[in-house]
């Protein structure tokens, strides 16, 4: 059984049929990339499985666990974080006010001091900025405090919503380093990214969804190689 | 170097409009009738070139570091000149035509004012000419001379208006320290003497100056640095703060005591609102709502009226104290029952479906249907007045003999009840729940993917905001004594949530100010009144372009005003010439 499990996930926006019938696994240790085009349905199954959304049919299982009861505030403290589309930092509060709020839902004070600092030995920058309010840093850091504070949360698996968006190539290199370093230290991860070129690098393997629908899925090597996948979305000819 | 002449005639001309606005609406002529400094100036004259000095000031913005100050005083003249343009041609037009039929406020007084007493209209429109190009070469003056003699400038002037507008309030407290004649030195009637003008001017301006200059020195002198001796300071004027807040009705006599209960209300309903909008962010359109739940619920169960629940079973039982928690708590009640359908609204929808339960309440109050309850348009009478330990507080002076009048012994209820709300909203806010509030404020998706609960922390929000709200209506009907749904209209909302603008989003300082600002001022002035929803309106219009975060911010906002990316320290002071920043054509 893998680690999470989605099976025919049916989602709608009013009579919008955006999901039909998605199903994926992500395995322990892996990193899953979900790519696609614009309103592919890559950030609907995403926000379906860290609940901000319910799907109408289907099922959602962790660790063999139904998440689909669940609401988005209590799937957090099951294991499942999420690194928002367009990073959603607080931006009035602080670095370390954001990394709190990250762990809103643990009480262990001394776990919570010893992960802030872990944050900030992965990314100094966050911690040189420590005091900043977020919504000052450029949006590279921002990305980095995003990534840093859904991993507070201790997650089973971290979800990613698309970490290159808006990002300048040099910085989009740097955040997808991280995200296979943060992976190697034992967390794992579903990526969804419209970079298929990158997100294809980084992850183990990959789904292709079109139009609400899985239409390809293979180890990354092989999407990579794929000639449907070259020419849609790699833009090789 | 040419300059560029097209921005400075429309910022004249702008300022012309604005002054002629004043003029046919009747605001320059109702506060001519406030003198400022007697047999000198009026409240109506200072309005009257208030806008060319500004413009005058703001226009030459681009020249300043330009080392031309003729050109500068040019360019104030032009601006002033140009702004007497609008007015020139009413007051021609007012000589040639019978205005009046349609701008009823186009009085020959007006005219009188506006041409200075001038018999003939060519001496009169020069003279409006001459002072009006004055004004805006005044205000360019003002830009020329150094930022920190035009500070204490400023300063001094601010002074002598403020006592010279407030010379009746000011006069009623200083006669509890001095007699008549010494007042006398001062004052005449209603108006400061020239003579006393000058002084207050000179010492303003000095003693501004001086602290400026020197103050640093002075301050860093003052102050221990020892957190010991630190701390004894700051109690010592938290005990002087005390003292001040226990005596002040007594220092402003029984008329300005019954301002200072509004105002107090209006504050208890800042804070309460604060927690939903402030806080958690909820924009709250129709708070009025809580307020008049609290109201009816104490009239209707406290009343000695034929609809007192007195009349109806024969309890005699419920007397003010005990019914304020209950007011409190029916409004608490109805707050979650409102905020339930609402929980899923966000931002503007939130909005309107919360202006709608304004209404609503409203349009209950006055139907027939409730009118065997809660009295229809008549409204409820005989409320009781609180009683203080078995002795009631008002109006049996005899057994009270410290107390004597009415609104000054309500007040310290009022003032109780503000500090608890204080109390309650700063712990609330310092805790883990304002911390909850402070995440669904700023992206509510992203709140619950970090494991808030979203609607039990609205919920809470909701229900605090609208329990603060019925305090304060329970303590407004026994105050009144009668209470009557027209009271519970849309402008109390209005009011409410302009004052927590005004006053800094967020900020339980700021709510103090805007409260003073908002209800306090127009009380006092007596003028003011007429034109309070048109000041209200230019206040805030004002404030959204000059300063934004309100009058005293709440340490976030002024955080996220004043931080750039590079300045990673913490919190930088406000500019305290907030002028400067308006906005830019």
């Amino acid at each position: 059984m893998a680690l999470l499990e989605v099976t025919n996930i049916h989602a709608y926006y009013g009579n919008i049929h955006a999901l039909k019938g998605i199903s994926l696994k992500v395995e322990e240790g892996e990193i899953v990339t979900l790519i696609g085009g614009n309103g592919a349905g890559k950030s609907t199954t995403l926000r379906s499985i860290c609940g901000l959304m319910k799907p109408r049919q289907g099922s959602i299982t962790l660790r063999g666990e139904d998440l689909m009861p669940y609401k988005a505030n209590q799937l957090v403290s099951r294991g499942i974080a999420m690194v928002p589309e367009g990073r959603g930092v607080f931006a009035k509060l602080s670095v370390t006010e954001n990394l709190e709020l990250g762990a809103f839902h643990r009480s262990d004070t001394d776990g919570i001091v010893k992960d802030i600092d872990y944050a900030f030995t992965l990314f100094p920058r966050l911690g040189e900025r420590r005091h900043q309010l977020a919504g000052t840093m450029s949006g590279g850091e921002q990305q980095m405090l995003a990534i840093a504070r859904a991993l507070m949360a201790r997650p089973t698996v971290l979800l990613m919503d698309e970490p290159s968006m808006g990002l300048a190539p040099v910085l989009v290199e740097t955040i997808f380093d991280t995200i296979g370093q943060v992976n190697k230290e034992g967390t794992t991860i579903l990526l969804v990214e419209q970079n298929a070129h990158i997100a294809l690098q980084v992850a183990h393997r990959g789904y292709v969804i079109q139009t609400g629908e899985i239409i390809l899925s293979d180890t990354a090597q092989a999407l990579r190689r794929d000639p449907t996948v070259q020419k849609a979305y790699l833009g090789i000819d | 170097m040419t300059t560029n002449w097209k921005p400075i005639i429309r910022m004249g001309l702008l300022a012309g409009i604005i002054t002629l606005y004043m003029a046919v609406v009747g605001m320059l002529e109702s506060f001519s009738e406030r003198e400022v400094i007697r047999d000198f100036v009026t409240l109506g004259q200072i309005m009257l070139v208030f806008a060319s000095i500004t413009a005058g000031y703001l226009a030459t913005r681009r020249l300043s570091d330009a080392q031309n100050p003729l050109r500068l005083l040019v360019s104030g003249a032009i601006v002033g000149l140009m702004s007497s343009l609008p007015l020139l041609v009413l007051v021609l037009l007012a000589s040639q035509l019978e205005l009046r039929d349609i701008l009823v406020n186009v009085t020959r007084d007006l005219i009188r004012i506006l041409t200075f007493d001038q018999e003939s209209l060519l001496t009169g429109g020069l003279m409006l000419l001459l002072v009006f190009t004055a004004a805006g070469t005044v205000g360019a003056l003002i830009r020329s001379i150094s930022p920190r003699l035009r500070q204490s400038l400023i300063f001094g002037v601010a002074w002598v208006l403020g006592i010279g507008i407030l010379s009746e309030l000011v006069q009623q407290i200083l006669q509890q320290v001095f007699d008549r004649d010494a007042l006398r030195v001062v004052f005449i009637r209603d108006a400061l003497k020239p003579e006393a003008a000058l002084a207050i001017f000179v010492i303003a301006a000095v003693l501004d100056y001086l602290w400026l200059s020197q103050g640093k020195v002075l301050r860093s002198r003052l102050t221990p640095t020892a957190p010991g001796p630190q701390r004894n300071l700051r109690y010592g004027g938290f005990a002087l703060l005390a003292l001040l807040l226990l005596v002040l009705p007594w220092l402003v006599g029984t008329a300005t005591s019954d301002v200072l209960t509004s105002v107090g209300l209006y504050i208890l309903m800042g804070l309460g609102l604060n927690i939903a909008v402030g806080l958690a962010g909820l924009l709250d359109l129709g708070y009025v709502t809580n307020f008049a739940v609290g109201a009816y619920v104490m009239g209707v169960l406290t009343s000695t009226g034929p609809l007192g629940i007195d009349a109806k079973t024969g309890l005699a039982i419920f007397n003010f104290w005990l019914v304020l928690p209950v007011s409190l708590i029916v409004a608490m009640f109805t707050g979650l029952i409102l905020a339930v359908p609402v929980l899923r609204m966000r931002g503007d929808y939130l909005a309107i479906a919360t202006l709608g339960f304004g209404e609503i309440i409203r349009l209950l109050a006055i139907s027939d249907w409730l009118k065997p309850v809660i009295g229809g348009a008549q409204g409820i009478l005989f409320i009781p007045k609180p009683e203080f330990l078995g002795v009631r507080l008002l109006p049996q002076a005899e057994i009270f003999p410290l107390i004597l009048n009415d609104p000054q012994q309500i007040y310290y209820v009022i003032l109780a009840a503000c500090l608890f709300a204080i109390f309650v909203s700063t712990r609330l806010n310092n805790s883990r729940t304002g911390r909850q509030w402070m995440a669904i404020r700023e992206d509510e998706d992203v709140a619950a993917a970090m494991g808030i609960n979203t609607a039990k922390a609205k919920l809470l929000a909701f229900t605090l905001s609208a329990a603060t709200g019925g305090l304060a209506g329970g303590i407004f009907a026994s105050k009144l004594g009668t209470i009557f749904p027209n009271s519970f209209s849309l402008l109390v909302s209005v009011n409410v949530l302009s004052l927590i603008i005004i006053g800094g989003m967020g900020s339980i300082p700021g709510i103090v100010i805007g409260a003073f600002v908002l209800i306090g001022l127009p009380e006092i002035l007596r003028e003011f009144d007429q034109f309070r929803l048109l000041l209200y309106g230019a206040l805030l219009i004002v404030m959204m372009l000059a300063r934004p975060e309100g009058l005293w911010p709440s340490a976030i906002h002024r955080r996220e005003m004043h931080q750039t990316e590079d300045d990673s320290k913490p919190i930088a002071e406000p500019p305290r010439d907030a002028t400067v920043v308006v906005a830019g054509d």
